[in-house]
């Protein structure tokens, strides 16, 4: 596999040298290069997203011992591309006194962030975008950017409804994102790296793994409260269920309330594909990456980023599974879990691990 | 004491929300108690209340007498007749009309009628793409009766012992 993508790597850089002259080709190939890549990843993120949609309104149906949709296409497999038909051709409205730029602009904002994370995400050993040093910051950094979406949202529509919505919003995400980056912390310190890559291969060390029991000695045993804060920020962090205040459908008006056809329908693209970014995370920092869970032949023969996507998978059904049975927080609930529970929690949490590296107990030698 | 400490305990392992997500779990491996409409169909009463009928008796002849009994009782209004004489001396309805916007299905009609002459059917799957299209006349009626007459008798033969 690699030696191939080696070769193909050889042959196109030859050849564009060859049409434009060693600098200009090498460049020229490289802007190529990187853009197929990128697409690589993209496209088959956007047709996960799709059919997030369809997953969740699956497993929410079986929940609720109803069936889901069927119609459209075999097992209603054809639904998510009906919705995207239906969503296209529906009427855009930009209100009268909307700032039509930012207003156009916010949406796309909350997609492209979701997206633009996925660049430091290791699929497999060595199959990265961009094996940065720093990519855990990157990370974090690109996250954060996701509530201007939603504040250039709130204000772009011009609506007092709007605009509070955006403030609920924001406040919720700027709260668990404090949590979640305190949760990052323990595993960069007991990992010693900002590299994911190395973050993965990290849990690949320990005393469990030296006996071939890989899973155990993964970051979520000595890490458990850490997963839990991670995640559960990570749920209020996508403003899911029953963090899903934001959106509220029955209940509350959200930030976009002003949207309608695609525009919105790239809202919830950038939901559910931030849905995915953060299960990816999850099994990236604490459950081994693309580590196979056991140390035997047969689950070392499965290639790693199967392993990575059905880890994934788990997780993302923990989600769905989360939004069919809790019931939605009420905000001063939300606030008082984020800042009051969660972040004193971390930061407790932070000393206890940073006192356990330095005793001789210290597991992550 | 101890109690509390248990409290402590269950709160910070999710114990509750643990118990939560086991029920919904349960039932996503639950029989579905969806009825996929146009290829299954729940079942349906014999005494069930749809699309209205005026029947007519073994030899052709119209059952209604145009009594207006129907017309009395009907709680919203929806029935119309109008009649006359014929040349034979009998007394028949030159109109007799239903307003399907108006009816509420309450089955009064037929629990009036003498003669068993206007029944409602099993029948539920009919529309109308405009208003008027709901507005029954006698012809509609007695069209509806000519073609399901047997399911009609059959489920008034049915019923008649409970009666």
């Amino acid at each position: 596999m690699m030696e191939l993508y080696a070769k193909i790597i050889a042959i196109g850089l030859g050849f564009a040298q060859g049409l434009f002259g060693p600098a200009l080709g090498a460049a020229l190939f490289t802007l190529v290069k990187t853009s197929v890549l990128i697409m690589l990843i993209v496209a088959p993120l956007l047709g996960a997203v799709a059919y997030l949609t369809l997953l969740e309104r699956k497993v929410i149906g079986y929940m609720q011992v109803r069936i889901g949709p069927n119609r459209v296409g075999p097992l209603g497999l054809l639904q998510p591309i009906a919705d995207g038909i239906k969503l296209v051709f529906k009427e855009i409205i930009i209100p009268s006194g909307a700032d039509k730029f930012l207003f156009v602009l916010a949406p796309v904002i909350t997609l492209t962030v979701a997206m633009a994370a996925w660049a430091v995400v290791p699929f497999n050993k060595g199959v990265v975008l961009a094996n940065i040093d720093a990519g855990l910051l990157y990370v974090m950094a690109i996250t954060s950017m996701g509530v201007y979406g939603i504040i250039v949202a709130g204000w772009a529509s011009n609506s007092k409804y709007a605009f509070l919505g955006a403030m609920r919003a924001a406040a919720q995400i700027v709260a668990y994102e404090i949590a979640m980056g305190f949760a990052l912390v323990c595993v960069l310190m007991v990992s010693h790296s900002l590299n994911l890559s190395d973050i993965v291969n990290g849990q690949a060390k320990g005393h469990f793994a030296d006996i071939g029991l890989n899973f155990l000695s993964w970051n979520w045993l000595p890490l458990a409260p850490m997963l839990l804060v991670y995640f559960i920020s990570g749920v209020a962090e996508t403003q899911r269920a029953p963090f899903d205040l934001a959106e509220g459908e029955s209940e509350i008006v959200g930030f976009h309330v002003e949207y309608s056809g695609m525009l919105f329908g790239v809202f919830s693209m950038g939901e559910y594909a931030n849905m995915i970014l953060v299960a990816t995370l999850t099994t990236i920092m604490f459950f081994g990456g693309w580590a196979a869970p056991l140390d035997s032949a047969i689950f070392n023969a499965i290639p790693g980023f199967i392993w990575l996507f059905a880890k994934v998978l788990c997780v993302l059904f923990l989600f769905l599974w989360f939004r069919a049975t809790f019931p939605r927080y009420r905000y001063d609930q939300i606030m008082r879990l984020g800042w009051k529970v969660f972040i004193p929690l971390t930061i407790v949490w932070l000393v206890l691990i940073a006192a356990w590296m330095q005793t001789p107990f210290s597991i992550w030698r | 004491m101890l109690e509390k400490i248990r409290e402590f305990f269950k709160t910070f392992l999710l114990f509750e929300l643990v118990k939560g997500l086991a029920v919904t779990g349960r039932y996503m491996f639950a029989r579905k108690i969806t009825v996929q409409y146009p290829e299954e169909r729940t079942p349906q009463s014999r005494r069930f209340r749809g699309l209205h009928a005026l029947r007519r008796y073994p030899n052709g002849e119209e059952r209604c007498i145009a009594c207006k009994l129907c017309e009395a009782v009907c709680p919203a209004l929806a029935i119309t007749i109008e009649s006359e004489q014929r040349t034979d001396g009998t007394r028949r309805t030159t109109r007799y009309d239903i307003d399907l916007n108006k009816c509420i299905f309450c089955g009064f009609c037929e629990e009036s009628c003498p003669v068993d002459s206007i029944v409602e059917t099993r029948i539920l799957e009919y529309h109308g793409e405009k208003r008027s299209d709901l507005h029954y006349t006698k012809e509609m009626l007695l069209a509806v009766g000519d073609r399901y007459e047997a399911e009609i008798a059959r489920d008034r033969a049915d019923d008649a012992a409970y009666r």
